[in-house]
């Protein structure tokens, strides 16, 4: 046998140094180009000549003490949160209990557990993510209900029509997500039914609820649901509120759950089918999850949508976030101060969206298990 | 058609499977005609023919992936009908492997092999993870038991779904061209595995290609045309001495290269 060769890997070296460091960078990124060169400098001239002067206003002559508008009349160059710092009860908790210090600790307490319980489930490493989300989802409710609309265990029953502010955007949100996400799902699966009449039925609800606007499906739910009951039967305005959005969102989860559905290769229930499994165990086991896993992000955009919507339910009479920040605004003495308050509604809005959206991606990339390769 | 006594029928046991002039179509499209094949318990049976001849129809027809027409399908005393129990009770008991291989991709190798065990069977947990780890180590990959399928080679797949099949303790297996999507190199792996089977004496049904395969394990090699069983002989005469002149074309075409 002839000698064999034996292979040593050349030593790595540096790349050129006109390639590397911030200089390089911005030669590259910012300059590369003429029409790169316009764009970079159209940029940072928008950038410095609107955003300095709104920090300014906004946070370094803004007016942030005080419990009048004396304080903002006095200065006029800053923005005026004195006035939600006045009115942040009735913002965030609705008239009833900002007009009852003695029960604010009701909304309160249940914010803070809120997001005592939701902190920890953004952490990868938390342990007993499981239960917490159980009680997230299956206690967490009930304990809204007990808390904030009480009637018993000693606490008086608040009045819904009262309810307001970012705790009303809350409950109608979360109870319109927390629903419609397993009513969607079955919709979604029943449109796939091989049995007509599931079928049918899946098919016209979805198409119903979705082809109506929300403001006409809040009208009916506050005009027409009580027709459909007997007289005296009274629905409480908030319950019809919830009714009617997890009614349409339910149709919204559905198309985005049957998308991911109709994605999944005829493999995998067959290869489920060959197994044994049954239809349930399939479908819970192999179709579902790979379904919601690539229907994730449209999943979660219906829900940033339905959690704007909520500022709709003005239309029968209830004031959200928004409409609340709004009546805040157009009070006698915080008449003029428009801005502030659509910009703080706008702000909360914002942050729990792109909370939700940020989950959402993060979500993708965990269970990202058939592309690591 | 020649009979289907030769050596190894000696071994075979009493009928596995029954199939009785089955008919199927696909809306008008006449796709298996009056099929009638008998499986001994042990028998290896290898079913080739050229695309679109009704063979992977055939053996989906067995675990009802396929519902047929007219005719009948006994499965181990067990008939076929609309009747999901009974589906269920043949499906366990009749395994599959397909083409593309079809492993679940958001479950590890390893939950691939213990799902069905511990949810049809009831088999506890543990159990059902030591039994999965004795068929990877049998198909040689128990060192990637905890990964997903996607990070696999194709070969290592397939593999997987055999193991994934052997861990719910089939009495028959079905194997739709298991080695179709993979690269030459990987095709050797796969049909050792399968080899091992045989010799362990797995009732085998087996659409594929590969005869040096059917030569070496098939007790009977079936080919099919137009949805019909052309002819069905033991290996040694079916490719030496092929009677129909189908066959024979088929069989000069395949062997050519």
């Amino acid at each position: 046998m002839s000698e064999v060769k034996i292979f040593v890997p050349a030593p790595d070296r540096l790349p050129p140094s006109n390639t590397l460091g911030p200089i390089a960078w911005v030669r590259e990124n910012l300059f590369g180009s003429i029409i790169s060169s316009i764009a970079t400098l159209l940029f940072f001239y928008l950038f410095f000549s609107y955003v300095p002067p709104f920090l300014e206003w906004a946070l370094i002559k803004a007016n942030w003490t005080g419990t009048d508008r004396s304080v903002c009349e006095a200065n006029t160059a800053g923005a005026c949160w004195t006035f939600i710092n006045v009115r942040l009860e009735q913002i965030l908790f609705g008239l009833y209990f900002a007009s009852k210090p003695e029960e604010l600790w009701r909304p309160t307490l249940i914010f803070v557990l809120f997001f005592a319980l939701l902190l920890p489930l953004l952490f990868e490493r938390t342990p007993g993510k499981k239960w917490l989300s159980i009680i997230l989802l299956g206690v967490f409710p009930v304990v809204f209900y007990f808390i904030v609309y009480g009637g018993s265990f000693g606490i008086p029953q608040s009045n819904t029509t009262q309810w307001g502010g970012f705790l009303l955007t809350f409950a109608l949100a979360f109870v319109g997500i927390l629903l419609a996400l397993p009513i969607g799902i079955l919709l979604a699966l029943g449109r796939r039914s091989e049995m007509p009449v599931i079928r049918s039925i899946c098919v016209i609800y979805i198409e119903f609820w979705r082809g109506t606007p929300l403001i006409t499906i809040l009208f009916m739910a506050s005009v027409m649901l009580p027709l459909f009951f007997p007289a005296g039967v009274e629905f409480d305005k908030v319950v019809r509120a919830m009714i009617g959005i997890t009614m349409f969102q339910s149709a919204y989860t559905a198309e985005a759950v049957r998308g991911g559905l109709a994605a999944i290769p005829k493999g995998q229930a067959e290869a489920a089918m060959a197994l044994g499994l049954g239809y349930w165990r399939r479908t819970v086991f192999i179709t579902l999850p790979q379904a919601l896993k690539i229907s994730i992000p449209s999943i979660v955009n219906t829900f940033i949508a339905l959690f704007k919507d909520t500022s709709l339910v003005s239309i029968i009479g209830l004031l959200d976030l928004l409409n609340m920040a709004q009546t805040a605004a157009r009070s006698v003495e915080w008449k003029g101060y428009d801005i502030e308050g659509y910009l703080f509604a706008g702000f909360i809005y914002w942050a729990f969206c792109y909370g939700m959206s940020r989950y959402s991606q993060n979500l993708e990339q965990k269970l990202d298990t058939d592309r690591r390769n | 058609m020649t009979t289907d006594t030769h050596m190894a029928s000696a071994e075979l046991g009493d009928t596995i499977i029954k199939i009785d002039e089955l008919n199927k179509w696909y809306g008008q499209f006449h796709v298996l005609k009056d099929i009638n094949l008998d499986v001994k318990r042990g028998e290896r049976i290898v079913i080739c023919g050229p695309s679109g001849s009704g063979k992977s129809t055939l053996i989906r027809c067995i675990n009802r992936l396929e519902t047929h027409q007219e005719g009948s399908i006994v499965v181990d005393g067990i008939e076929l009908t609309e009747d999901t129990k009974h589906i269920n009770d043949i499906r366990r008991e009749v395994g599959m492997v397909f083409q593309h291989f079809n492993l679940f991709p958001h479950l590890t190798v390893l939950e691939n092999c213990t799902l069905a065990p511990i949810w049809v069977r009831k088999s506890p947990k543990r159990e059902a993870e030591d039994i999965a780890m004795r068929y990877l180590e049998r198909v040689k990959i128990p060192e990637q038991a905890n990964k997903y399928p996607g990070q696999l080679s194709g070969g290592q797949q397939q593999r997987v779904a055999i193991a994934r099949s052997l861990c719910m303790n089939p009495r028959v297996m079905l194997f739709d061209e298991p080695t179709s999507a993979l690269d030459p190199e990987m095709i050797a792996e796969v049909l050792d595995v399968m080899v091992g089977l045989a010799e362990d004496g797995m009732t085998m049904l087996c659409v594929t290609h590969e005869m040096g395969f059917a030569r070496k394990v098939a007790n009977r090699v079936i080919f099919m045309d137009g949805g019909q069983i052309v002819e069905q002989n033991q290996p040694e005469e079916f490719f030496n001495n092929p009677q129909n002149d189908r066959t024979q074309l088929f069989l000069s075409q395949i062997l050519q290269h």
